[in-house]
């Protein structure tokens, strides 16, 4: 494993720079600093993982990125085509929360992005449809949210991010609430979808063992204030399956991340 | 994701063979006990009236408030039709205004500060203190008497549905602001979706207090008023001592009530079935 010493701000291990952060403060209006001099570099096709302690700043950094809120300093580029990222529907954001909408079916729910950039409902039907099979949903498109498993609302959120094909998919602890059988599932399944797609991910987690598993660069965060402490990538190569979990490679991985994680949080104080 | 979705994914469903029977006789007994209840209470009301010999101009039996609204049913009737017709106007206008107002008060925090307080000083000051001032200064009795019903229903309408406009899910907000959608759309797909198991709610409280002002406001207009509802049909029978007539209209009144709120409930739940927990059976 290589070990990139903090704050390099240009090291990218995917291809050319994607989004870039500088010197980015963000304090919110109670006085409290969630991010202090944050540097990151995301570069394309990767799929980057943002670990550490809950309060570290993790999720304001992706929000951040999504364009929900100003920084209070430094800043945010989006490089490539067009300048925001958002508002040319350019990502796709899942929250912790499937956050679907109760009264509309999975037809709906996914066709929402769409129907907001003002696009036909029988326009939209194929790509919907698309995306609804993708996360292997089909034949559930007119079922509503609460008839669905708490992995199953999780894929719909999937898909409706997914539906606009968007250059990078922001998500923000998509799995944390769920059994673990259908974390490991989900898992998998967003490795196939990354592979096929070859976009960029960025995925904020507290699980070591899921941005070992799922990541090719784990950014290590430490909290107050938020600050990244540590890059390091993930070398295992894809196609990752489950006998990568069992694997030596991966504890070793582990172990290593996890001790990263142990100074981060030591360097926090928490 | 190719992958379909596994078994364990899904929601298994509930063994439905057992609990059938149970949910049968829990339906029975939901209208035979109250039924039962009913029938008891008025063949009690039926022997204290005969076993004291009390006179029908104190307290009528049962049978002849029954036999009195049949036989008076040429005058109750279309007394029934103006007390409906003003309950429903009332009512219609507390819709529109509410709704409306409650739209505006989510999209101006200024225009919420202004007159949210007035709403509430309109909600609290009782309809019968201020009946009579209204009937004063409006010509028409018609008109006054739509005024007072409106007043009493317009402000669970509002107050409800400002809070089921502001009550959708931040994360949602975040999501439609993330995809770009305008002040219209987020109105539109998301903040009247979400307001309207608190709209209906609002819905059956307004309904039944919109025939409370209609009656209140007649009672205060009394026999000067030009319009001849129920109201005004109590307060003539009183006047003549008809206390069966009297009993009649109450009863018309109170099945007015009963049926406005069956409707509500019965829209509300025709509405939220598909998707809001008000409206689901519950599954264990």
């Amino acid at each position: 494993m290589l070990q990139v010493p903090a704050n390099s701000g240009d090291a990218v291990a995917g291809g050319r720079p994607l989004v870039t952060l500088r010197h980015v403060d963000k304090t919110f209006s109670n006085g409290t600093v969630a991010l202090k001099d944050l540097n990151l570099t995301v570069g394309e096709h990767e799929f980057i993982s943002l670990l550490g302690p809950s309060g570290c700043g993790k999720s304001t950094a992706l929000r951040l990125m999504a364009g929900l809120g100003d920084v209070t300093g430094g800043r945010i580029d989006w490089h490539g085509s067009g300048g925001g990222a958002a508002a040319d529907r350019e990502i796709g954001f899942v929250f912790q929360e499937p956050t679907l909408m109760p009264w509309a079916t999975v037809f709906k729910n996914v066709y929402l992005p769409l129907r907001l950039a003002g696009i036909s409902k029988a326009d939209a039907a194929p790509r919907v449809a698309e995306a609804v099979a993708m996360v292997g949903l089909n034949g559930f498109e007119n079922a509503y949210p609460r008839e669905l498993s708490g992995g199953m609302k999780m894929r719909v959120s999937i898909a409706r991010a997914l539906v606009t094909k968007p250059r990078v998919l922001l998500m923000d602890e998509p799995f944390a609430a769920l059994d673990e059988i259908t974390r490991f599932k989900l898992n998998n399944d967003l490795l196939d979808l990354w592979k096929d797609q070859s976009w960029t991910v960025i995925f904020v987690t507290h699980s070591v063992y899921e941005s070992v598993y799922l990541s090719n660069r784990i950014v290590v965060m430490a909290a107050r204030p938020g600050r990244v402490v540590a890059e390091m990538d993930v070398d295992a190569p894809y196609p990752r399956h489950e006998d990568y979990r069992t694997s030596p490679t991966y504890n070793d991985h582990c172990r290593a991340v996890s001790e990263q994680l142990h100074r981060a949080m030591e360097a926090g104080g928490a | 994701m190719t992958a379909t979705v596994t078994e364990t994914e899904r929601r298994t469903e509930a063994a439905q063979t057992g609990a059938g029977q149970a949910e049968r006789t829990a339906r029975l007994a939901r209208v035979l006990l109250p039924l039962a209840f009913g029938v008891l209470a008025l063949i009690a009301w039926d022997l204290i009236v005969r076993i004291n010999d009390i006179p029908h101009y104190i307290l009528p039996g049962p049978l002849l408030v029954i036999e009195t609204l049949i036989a008076d049913w040429h005058t109750l009737y279309p007394s029934l039709l103006v007390t409906i017709q003003i309950t429903l106007m009332a009512l219609a206008v507390a819709v529109a205004g509410g709704v409306t107002l409650a739209i505006l008060f989510t999209q101006s925090k200024w225009i919420e500060l202004s007159f949210f307080p007035y709403a509430v000083i309109l909600q609290v000051t009782p309809i019968v203190a201020i009946a009579p001032l209204i009937l004063i200064y409006v010509d028409s009795t018609h008109a006054a008497l739509l005024i007072c019903a409106w007043i009493v229903a317009f402000f669970p309408i509002l107050s409800n549905t400002t809070l089921g406009l502001n009550s959708a899910d931040h994360n949602l907000i975040n999501l439609f602001q993330l995809y770009g959608a305008s002040r219209w759309q987020l109105l539109w797909h998301l903040r009247l979706p979400a307001a309207m198991p608190y709209f209906l709610g609002g819905l059956k409280i307004a309904g039944g207090l919109a025939l409370i002002g209609a009656i209140v406001a007649e009672f205060a207009a009394g026999t000067a008023g030009t319009e001849s509802g129920l109201a005004y049909r109590i307060l003539e029978a009183g006047y003549r001592l008809n206390i069966p007539r009297m009993f009649a209209s109450l009863i018309l009144i109170s099945l007015t009530g009963i049926v406005i709120f069956l409707f509500f409930t019965f829209l509300s739940h025709m509405v939220l079935r598909k998707w809001h927990e008000s409206a689901m059976k519950r599954e264990n």
